[in-house]
């Protein structure tokens, strides 16, 4: 029996791949979207093998919960996005196959070629120093987030809303 | 440290494990007598007309896109929730509490602008566009509201 780690982290590695593989070979769109669950799951899970647990509550509540909304979203309202038009030219296999040799061979040669503490240092949780920090220490960085948040989110609202009148006009 | 998401592991497996075992015990036990009519989409015993898949009003991303601004905003607050009882033990709960306040406050001025902008209001009115006048909701335009007979608009004994 392989310690219980290597089994999970076997396990959420096939899942994030296996999802992942979904999402680039599925036809349909919306099969590659759904799949983009498995695949945020799948990374949450390995966040919460390396002790970042306040990375994978992140992942989940932002991208699961957020991001995949948006992107479904997007889909749905893309019309007529199943008779697209690809308008960059296809190169083919061979000469993709040779680029993914090459990001392998130089991933494969970093992973090798650097020294990897041998020694795992304890895992430590992250959300109540993030907490402490964010109350103390970073409080104004903390405060000026907010303010960035709201920028954002202000701005979006304004492209978003003349996107909307556009398709209110036109129709 | 990963021993703690033991238990959400087993909940992951017992929910998928569930969602198999009764999709296989229904398909065991059921007749098997399929036809036309039994594999068309259900649709509240209508016949099902076009595609499901249409394309969504555009309103419905700019609800999302608020969404998510406050959805990243519980990220940033929760690291503080899980701490915040020790900050009340050492005499500067108040201090957090002002702190956590100003933050989602700051967001709210967000919620505010795009409620007075009107981006929430499910029908918008446009400038010079007809259908929009008769549309907008009676919040924003009462006056048409009472310009239209309600009498004659409502059938007779609905209230």
């Amino acid at each position: 029996m392989p310690p219980l780690s290597a089994v999970a982290f076997l396990a959420l590695a096939a899942l994030t791949l296996g999802s992942a593989g979904i999402v680039a070979f599925s036809k349909n769109i919306i099969h590659s979207t759904l799949a983009l669950l498995g695949t945020f799951m799948g990374i949450a899970g390995l966040y919460i093998t390396l002790s970042a647990d306040f990375l994978a509550a992140t992942q989940i509540l932002v991208y699961v919960g957020g991001t995949l909304t948006l992107i479904l979203f997007a889909v749905m309202l893309t019309s007529r996005i199943e008779d697209m038009k690809v308008s960059n030219p296809q190169t083919g296999i061979p000469v993709a196959f040779g680029l993914t040799t090459v990001v392998l061979l130089v991933l494969g040669k970093v992973a090798t070629g650097t020294a990897w503490p041998s020694e795992a240092k304890a895992a430590v949780p992250s959300t109540a120093k993030l907490g402490h920090a964010f109350l103390g220490e970073f409080l104004l960085p903390f405060e000026v987030g907010s303010v960035v948040l709201l920028a954002a989110m202000i701005g979006a609202v304004v492209l978003a809303r003349r996107a909307v009148k556009r398709t209110w006009e036109k129709e | 440290m990963l021993m703690a998401y033991a238990s959400v592991a087993a909940f992951f497996l017992v929910a998928i494990g569930f969602i198999l075992g009764s999709l296989l015990f229904g398909k065991v036990i059921r007749p098997n007598n399929m036809y036309a009519e039994k594999l068309e989409t259900y649709e509240c015993g209508e016949a099902p007309v076009g595609p499901a898949w249409f394309n969504f009003n555009p309103r419905f991303y700019i609800i999302a896109l608020i969404y998510i601004v406050f959805d990243v905003e519980i990220a940033f607050v929760y690291p503080v929730a899980t701490v915040f009882r020790r900050w009340v033990d050492a005499g500067r709960g108040m201090f957090a509490l002002v702190e956590i306040f100003l933050f989602v406050v700051i967001l709210m001025l967000g919620l505010v602008y795009v409620w007075v902008k009107g981006d929430l209001e499910w029908i918008r009115s446009i400038k010079g566009d007809p259908r929009g006048v008769q549309n907008v909701s009676s919040r924003t335009r009462p006056e048409i509201i009472k310009e239209h007979d309600l009498e004659e608009a409502m059938p007779q004994g609905a209230e």
